[in-house]
């Protein structure tokens, strides 16, 4: 733990601010009162107990007394551990609802969208065309988002989808790849990839490890400018996967560094570029990666690119 | 005679699009508005495909599906989901209770719901 966590921890009172609890629902803070009555019971207990000694009837009420109010300080800790409970549960099921509620209409746009442009309906001027394909690429930002939030949200209740397999890091890198072909083609962008033939398999979560090296391709591919060039590189170090994708894209401002895996933080760039994205996926990829005890972490210079890495344990079957 | 396609959906613009699409693909669409209506409709006339959102009203898409496959003249007639819901829970659950094929409407374009009607109608 570092210095400015450990202080983060001891600072009841920011922890109560940051739960948004008045500190008589916040547990913390009733955790410290707890202690603290404990700790003066005890000294009262020793201190009546050697002053009333030929009275034991005095010092057996006095420490009913204070059981008591031991008993309803727990009770009131319990109730806002509940409370705290239930906020979380109202959330996701908030999140859900929201998101299934947002989606409904995204869909009948989506494809209304998709009915005029196909043509079907008569012909459209290019005029036209180039209106629809900015609504189209809007409906696919607010689709993505929605996905995004939805990621988030079972990511935080620890509900996200999981399958633990052997993976082949190079096959599902390939198949990754694959999938962005017509992307990588439109955009120009060329991509490398190596490994070692002998990489060993790992037992991991296949989709929510898939989910993240998407999540840093689409990045890389996201803030290219113009042909570009990724390199994508994977191979054992120690006892570790060490995965590497490497753009000569916008990269980040220094100033921006500290804040990238922060959620819906979005560098100077963005607005610079005008590139399109959530602010979650970094966020994302970082809550997964130290889900399965691994690390990420980054380099970057503006202008000249940025550099994405994270390892993970290799665990064999 | 072209085949019937039965879409149970309470989205009237969802409908109205389908409808369209479908007409020009060939096929005939009979909408149903609630769960209960899809019901009575695939009874009477004996769809080729249904089409079928979960969040219903009066009767929600799993009844629909109990409901369908439980009853001899309907039990065979394939049924595609179509809904928003994307929990894993629910996905197992309609298939359990006999859907042929499950999409999320979100991670489909309206191209790819009809060659996957197209297919389940070969």
């Amino acid at each position: 733990m570092n210095k400015k966590k450990f202080f983060e921890e001891i600072n009841i009172f920011g922890q109560c601010r940051r739960l948004n609890l008045s500190l008589w629902q916040c547990p913390s803070f009733l955790f410290l009162i707890m202690g603290l009555i404990i700790i003066l019971s005890a000294l009262f207990t020793y201190f009546i107990g050697n002053r009333y000694i030929n009275d034991p009837l005095l010092v057996a009420l006095l420490v009913l007394a204070l059981s008591t109010i031991l008993l309803v300080i727990a009770f009131f800790i319990t109730q806002s551990f509940e409370k705290l409970a239930e906020a979380a549960r109202l959330k996701t099921e908030f999140i859900n609802i929201v998101s299934h509620q947002l989606n409904t209409p995204l869909s009948n746009l989506r494809w209304a969208t998709e009915l005029l442009t196909s043509g079907r309906l008569g012909p459209i001027e290019n005029k036209q065309i180039e209106y629809f394909k900015i609504i189209k690429e809007n409906i696919d930002r607010m689709k993505d988002l929605i996905s995004d939030l939805i990621i988030v949200s079972k990511l935080e209740s620890n509900n996200l989808f999981s399958e633990i397999k052997e993976v082949s890091f190079p096959n599902l890198i390939q198949q990754l790849i694959k999938e962005f072909e017509p992307l990588l083609q439109a955009s120009n962008i060329v991509v490398s990839f190596s490994s070692p033939k002998d990489l060993p398999k790992t037992l991991t979560d296949a989709f929510q490890l898939k989910l993240v090296i998407k999540n840093l391709l689409e990045n890389s591919i996201n803030y290219l400018r113009g042909k570009g060039e990724i390199n994508i590189l994977v191979e054992k170090k120690g006892e570790n996967f060490y995965f590497e994708i490497k753009d000569n894209g916008v990269g980040i401002p220094k100033k921006d560094q500290k804040y990238i895996f922060k959620k819906f933080f979005r560098s100077e760039n963005v607005l610079k570029y005008q590139t399109q994205g959530t602010g979650l996926g970094l966020y994302i990829c970082k809550s997964i990666v130290e889900k399965l005890n691994g690390t990420i972490g980054f380099e970057s210079v503006e202008n000249k690119g940025s550099k994405f890495w994270f390892t993970l344990p290799l665990f064999r079957s | 005679m072209p085949k019937k396609i039965l879409f149970i959906e309470d989205e009237s613009a969802l409908q109205k699009t389908f409808d369209e699409i479908l007409r020009q693909e060939g096929y005939e669409m009979i909408s149903a508005l609630d769960g209960e209506s899809g019901v009575l409709l695939a009874k009477t006339k004996k769809p080729d495909l249904i089409l079928l959102d979960l969040i219903l009203p009066k009767m929600n898409g799993f009844e629909v599906l109990a409901e369908l496959k439980k009853d001899e003249e309907t039990k065979s007639i394939p049924i595609i989901v179509l809904t928003n819901l994307e929990g894993l829970i629910d996905i197992n659950k309609a298939i359990e209770l006999g859907a042929t094929t499950y999409l999320v409407k979100s991670q489909y374009s309206l191209k790819e719901v009809l060659d996957k009607i197209k297919t389940a109608l070969e």
